[in-house]
């Protein structure tokens, strides 16, 4: 799940809408290269590969406020389902964090979205992120007591860590709004403390 | 409450002879502000007295909590919400917040002299 969820966020936003020319793939490595060597090389490369990052490496902001509202979304019913059906005190208790805190994120979220007037966008990556949390769900439904608790608590670890990856390393230098920016990093932060509760919770219950 | 205890004190001088130390004494409680805000407590570290008051105020989105690892208390705090405790012994008291295990702050707490 993580693996697969972070690759496609790498691939999907990486070349979506561009053609597979070589040039379109060099621009990314320009920039580290960049990186490493000094500002003035560095400069350079940027502003002439810029045009190339934009369109050929980046989700749009529109892109990243349906990806994120999604991920939130996913989380939220996945602890809908825990409340429904464990019984551990520690796993209830964190489901009903996770409804808590994620319904409060994405209410701040279609404020923003409201604000800002942008129009979510669907795109590869949230498509594929519904399909992979529906089969996790339908996964999850089969099970109960102690196995139910460990597969779910188990793949809230692992999803906090794929959602909090793609956040850091592409939602987030991605998003082009300060405001979104902003609320992503929050976000970041909130999910980074869900990974935490969660990896605590899984040890506890082993 | 202050009426009470002056028509008290017309019969019970020791009463009022405490009541006057309690209010003029050389060291008074002090209420110590911490601000929860994008998921860190601000200052992560403070000093305190025994008998001092700690409050927290959250600005972020989501509810926190402000819980004593060593459990002596452990209090819920609502997006743009307030509650405190009163320290009452001294050491000094690391504590988290138990929904985001990333937030941690420190109290150290003084006894009164």
């Amino acid at each position: 799940m993580r693996m697969s969820a972070t690759h496609l966020m790498h691939t999907h936003l990486m070349h979506s809408g561009e053609p597979n020319s070589p040039r379109y793939r060099e621009t990314p490595m320009s920039i580290r290269i960049f990186t490493r060597t000094g500002a003035a090389i560095a400069a350079i490369c940027l502003f002439a590969g810029s045009g190339f990052a934009q369109t050929a490496a980046k989700p749009t902001d529109p892109q990243i406020a349906h990806i994120a509202y999604t991920a939130d979304q996913i989380d939220m019913q996945a602890g809908q389902l825990a409340l429904k059906k464990s019984k551990n005190k520690d796993v209830r208790a964190f489901a009903s964090d996770m409804v808590r805190d994620h319904t409060a994120v994405n209410q701040k979220a279609l404020a923003l979205v409201k604000k800002l007037k942008v129009k979510p966008e669907d795109n590869p990556t949230s498509q594929q992120l519904s399909k992979q949390a529906s089969d996790k769900r339908a996964e999850l439904s089969k099970l109960n007591g102690a196995a139910f608790d460990k597969a779910y608590i188990d793949n809230e670890v692992a999803y906090h860590k794929t959602v909090n990856d793609a956040l850091q390393n592409t939602l987030i230098p991605s998003a082009s709004n300060q405001e979104l920016k902003d609320l992503l990093t929050t976000g970041l932060k909130i999910f980074q403390g869900h990974q935490q509760h969660a990896e605590q919770v899984a040890a506890g219950i082993k | 409450m202050r009426r009470r205890r002056s028509r008290l004190s017309f019969g019970a001088l020791p009463v009022l002879a405490a009541f006057a130390i309690v209010v003029a004494g050389p060291v008074r409680a002090e209420v110590i502000h911490v601000t929860m805000e994008q998921i860190a407590y601000m200052p992560a570290q403070i000093s305190a007295s025994v008998g001092d008051t700690v409050e927290w105020d959250n600005k972020d989105i989501v509810a926190h909590s402000a819980t004593a690892r060593d459990k002596s208390w452990d209090v819920v705090i609502a997006p743009n919400g307030k509650n405190s405790i009163v320290l009452k012994s001294a050491g000094t008291v690391e504590y988290y917040c138990r929904f985001h295990p990333n937030m941690v702050g420190q109290i150290t707490v003084k006894a009164r002299e």
